[in-house]
C-alpha cells in the first residue's frame, strides 16, 4: 500500500463555500493520489457532501480552485467533468432498464452501438447484474439498487469516482459485505474512489487514507492506523473507535496527574501546568493483580464473543472507563468487583486543546 | 350480528341515496336521448333518431368544430406553460406562498369574474373577439390545473435523477428530454386531460370572450341558445355525448395519476 510517490489525480486548493452565513467548507485543502480509495469522514453538517458536490460540479466553490490530472475544473459543468457520482439515494433513472441505466452514459459520448452494448454487457458481468438487466429500478431490492448505481457510474471509466454514503442505505450484514466488494471492484477496475461517510468503520475498513473533517475543515489527514493511533486532537480521538478520557492538569514537573494519581504518559511538546485530557483505548487498559494501578469497580459488562467489555468506575473521571478483556480469559470478572487496572503509556495520548 | 347489519344497510341506503341524487338527472337525461318519442313523458322504444338528426345539424356541427379547436389549442398551450411553471416552482431553492397562490389563484377564482376582467380588457385593447380570445381565456385557468397535477407529481419526484443524468455526460437539454420528461409524462397527460375536459364543457368565459355573432360560439353556447326554444330530445343527445367525451378524459387522467402513484 505504498501509495506516497504518486502524484495527485485531484487537488483541492484552499476551497471556501458558504450558504448564505453558515460556511459549509472553510479554506480546504487536499491532494488525493491515484488509485487511491480515499475516505471523507465526519458528522453530518462538516461539509463533507459539499465538498464532493463541489467536485462532482453541482456547486461551485466560492474560493478555491479544484484541479483534476492537473487541469483546473473549479467552474466546469458537471457533464464535462470526467469523473462519476455514486449517488446516497443511487437516483436511478426509474423508467429505464438496467441495461439502459448503464447505457445512458455511454450514450452521452456518442460512442458507436456496438461498442456500448459489449461494454454493458462486460459491466453487467463484473457486477454480477446479468440476470437483472431487464430489470427496471422499482423491481430491484436495496443492494441490488446500489450495484447498479456503481455500475452506472464505473462504466464510464471516470479518472475518479466519487461515492455519497454508498452504502447507507443497506442493513448491516449487507454493509459488511459490500465494504469488502467495494474494495475488491477499486483494486479491480484501478480507479480512484473518495467516498464520502459518516462511519468510521466503513472508513477505516475501505480507505487507504482518511480525512476527518469537522466545521469544513480538515482535522486530520492520514492513513487508518494513523488516525486511529495517533489522533492529531480530542475530536478525532472521540470519533474515531471507543475512547476513554480522563480530565487531569500536567504540573511543573511535566507529569500528567488526574485525581491525584499519576499517570505516567509522553507529555513532550505540551504546556506544563495547565490542563490537560488524557485519551486512551479499551483495548489498551490492562486489569492488574491488586495494589500496583488505579483501582476500581465493575459497574457493568458487556458480552460481545470474541471480547468483553467492562465499564470500570474509579475516580479518575465521572464516566466509567471502557476496559476491553478478553472473553475468554481465566477469572470471570463479575458486576461488582473491585479490579486493578494499569494503562498502556505508549498508547495514552494527551491534548490540551 | 343484527346491529352489524343494520349499521350496513343503514350505510347502504345512504350511499345510494347520495349517489342516486348525484346522477338521476344524468340518468334520466342519457335515457330520454334514446327515446324515439319527442315527449319527455311517454317512453316509445329505443332509438337513435336524435342522434342521427344532432348529425345533420349544421349549427351544432359548426359549434362542435369550434368546442374542439378551443380545447385543443387551450390544453397544447396550457399544457406547455403549466408543466414549464410546475417544474420552475418545484426547482426553485426558495419556496414563495406569494408565487403558490398566484399560480392557484385561476382555479378558485369565480369564472363570472374572469369573464367579465377578460372582457373588459379585451375591449379595452380593441382585440376583435373569437375563438382565439376563447383560447386565450381558457389557457388561464387550463394552466393553473395543469401546473398542480404535475406539481404534485414532482413533490416526490427524486431530483437527484437529473444530476445523476448530468454527472452521466448529458446536458440540460439532453436531461430535460430523457430524464424529467418521460418521468413526468403520466402526470403531464393527466393534466392536459383535465383541461381539456375543462374546456370542452366551459360556457361562461366562452360567452363572455366569443365576441358579437354566431362564428365562434361553442357547444355550451350552442346547448344554451337551444334550450330557450325548449328542451328537445337532440339536447339530450348533444349533452350525452359531450358528457361521455368528458367523463372519458376525465377517467383517463385519474387512471394516469393512479398508475404513476403505484409505480
Amino acid at each position: 500500500m505504498n501509495t506516497s510517490f504518486k502524484a495527485p489525480v485531484l487537488a483541492v486548493d484552499n476551497v471556501v463555500k458558504r450558504f448564505g452565513k453558515t460556511i459549509a467548507v472553510n479554506g480546504l485543502s487536499l491532494d488525493i493520489r491515484e488509485n487511491e480509495f480515499f475516505a471523507l469522514l465526519g458528522p453530518s453538517g462538516c461539509g463533507k457532501t459539499t465538498l464532493l458536490r463541489m467536485i462532482a460540479g453541482f456547486e461551485v466553490p466560492d474560493e478555491g480552485r479544484i484541479r483534476l490530472a492537473g487541469n483546473d475544473i473549479t467552474g466546469q459543468a458537471p457533464e464535462k467533468r470526467p469523473l462519476n457520482l455514486m449517488f446516497q439515494s443511487y437516483a436511478l433513472f426509474p423508467h429505464m432498464t438496467v441495461r439502459q441505466n448503464l447505457a445512458y452514459g455511454l450514450e452521452m459520448e456518442r460512442l458507436a452501438k456496438p461498442e456500448i452494448s459489449a461494454r454493458v454487457e462486460e459491466m453487467l458481468k463484473t457486477t454480477d447484474l446479468q440476470a437483472l438487466a431487464e430489470r427496471k429500478p422499482a423491481e430491484l431490492s436495496g443492494g441490488q439498487k446500489q450495484r447498479v448505481a456503481l455500475a452506472r457510474a464505473l462504466i464510464k471509466r471516470p479518472k475518479v469516482l466519487l461515492l455519497d454514503e454508498p452504502l447507507g442505505a443497506l442493513d448491516k450484514k449487507l454493509r459488511e459485505k459490500m465494504q469488502l466488494e467495494l474494495k475488491r471492484l477499486q483494486h479491480e477496475v484501478g480507479i480512484t474512489f473518495i467516498i464520502v461517510t459518516h462511519d468510521q468503520e466503513e472508513a477505516l475498513v475501505m480507505a487507504d487514507r482518511v480525512a476527518v473533517l469537522k466545521d469544513g475543515c480538515i482535522l486530520q489527514c492520514g492513513t487508518p492506523e494513523e488516525v486511529y493511533e495517533r489522533p492529531a486532537n480530542r475530536f478525532v480521538a472521540g470519533f474515531i473507535g471507543v475512547m476513554n478520557f480522563i480530565e487531569g492538569e500536567i504540573g511543573d514537573d511535566a507529569i500528567f496527574r488526574a485525581a491525584g494519581e499519576t499517570l505516567a504518559c509522553d507529555t513532550a511538546g505540551l504546556k506544563s501546568n495547565a490542563k490537560a485530557v488524557l485519551a486512551v483505548r479499551p483495548e489498551n487498559i490492562t486489569l492488574k493483580p491488586s495494589g500496583s494501578g488505579i483501582a476500581g469497580t465493575v459497574v457493568d459488562a458487556a458480552y460481545h464473543g470474541l471480547d468483553r467489555q467492562l465499564y470500570v468506575k474509579t475516580a479518575l473521571s465521572a464516566v466509567p472507563l471502557q476496559v476491553r478483556v478478553a472473553a475468554s480469559g481465566a477469572a470471570v470478572v463479575q458486576t461488582g468487583a473491585a479490579v486493578t487496572l494499569g494503562f498502556d503509556a505508549a498508547a495514552c495520548r494527551i491534548f490540551q486543546d | 350480528m343484527a346491529d352489524a347489519l343494520r349499521t350496513k344497510l343503514t350505510g347502504l341506503t345512504i350511499l345510494v341515496l347520495v349517489f342516486g341524487f348525484l346522477y338521476l338527472p344524468i340518468a334520466v337525461l342519457v335515457l330520454l336521448s334514446f327515446n324515439a318519442s319527442g315527449l319527455p313523458t311517454t317512453w316509445s322504444g329505443f332509438s337513435l333518431r336524435w342522434y342521427v338528426s344532432l348529425a345533420n345539424n349544421s349549427d351544432i356541427l359548426h359549434a362542435a368544430w369550434n368546442t374542439l379547436v378551443v380545447a385543443i389549442f387551450a390544453t397544447l398551450i396550457a399544457t406547455v406553460l403549466g408543466t414549464m411553471l410546475a417544474i420552475g416552482m418545484e426547482t426553485r431553492k426558495r419556496k414563495s406562498t406569494a408565487l403558490e397562490a398566484l399560480a392557484f389563484a385561476p382555479m378558485v377564482i369565480p369564472d363570472i369574474v374572469l369573464a367579465v376582467a377578460l372582457l373588459t380588457l379585451f375591449s379595452r385593447l380593441n382585440v376583435t373577439m373569437g375563438l382565439p380570445t376563447i383560447i386565450i381565456s381558457h389557457v388561464i385557468f387550463d394552466l393553473a390545473f395543469v401546473c398542480s397535477v404535475v406539481r404534485a407529481r414532482l413533490k416526490n419526484f427524486d431530483f437527484s435523477i437529473v444530476e445523476a443524468s448530468r454527472d452521466l455526460g448529458a446536458s440540460p437539454f439532453t436531461t430535460f428530454w430523457r430524464i424529467t420528461f418521460p418521468v413526468l409524462l403520466p402526470a403531464i397527460i393527466a393534466g392536459a386531460l383535465l383541461a381539456f375536459t375543462l374546456s370542452v364543457d366551459e360556457f361562461i368565459i366562452a360567452f363572455f370572450t366569443s365576441g358579437a355573432g354566431r362564428s365562434s360560439i361553442t357547444l355550451p353556447m350552442q346547448i344554451y341558445s337551444m334550450i330557450r326554444f325548449g328542451v328537445t330530445p337532440e339536447i339530450n343527445a348533444l349533452a350525452t355525448i359531450v358528457m361521455g367525451v368528458s367523463a372519458a378524459a376525465l377517467l383517463l387522467s385519474q387512471w394516469l395519476n393512479k398508475e404513476q402513484m403505484t409505480r
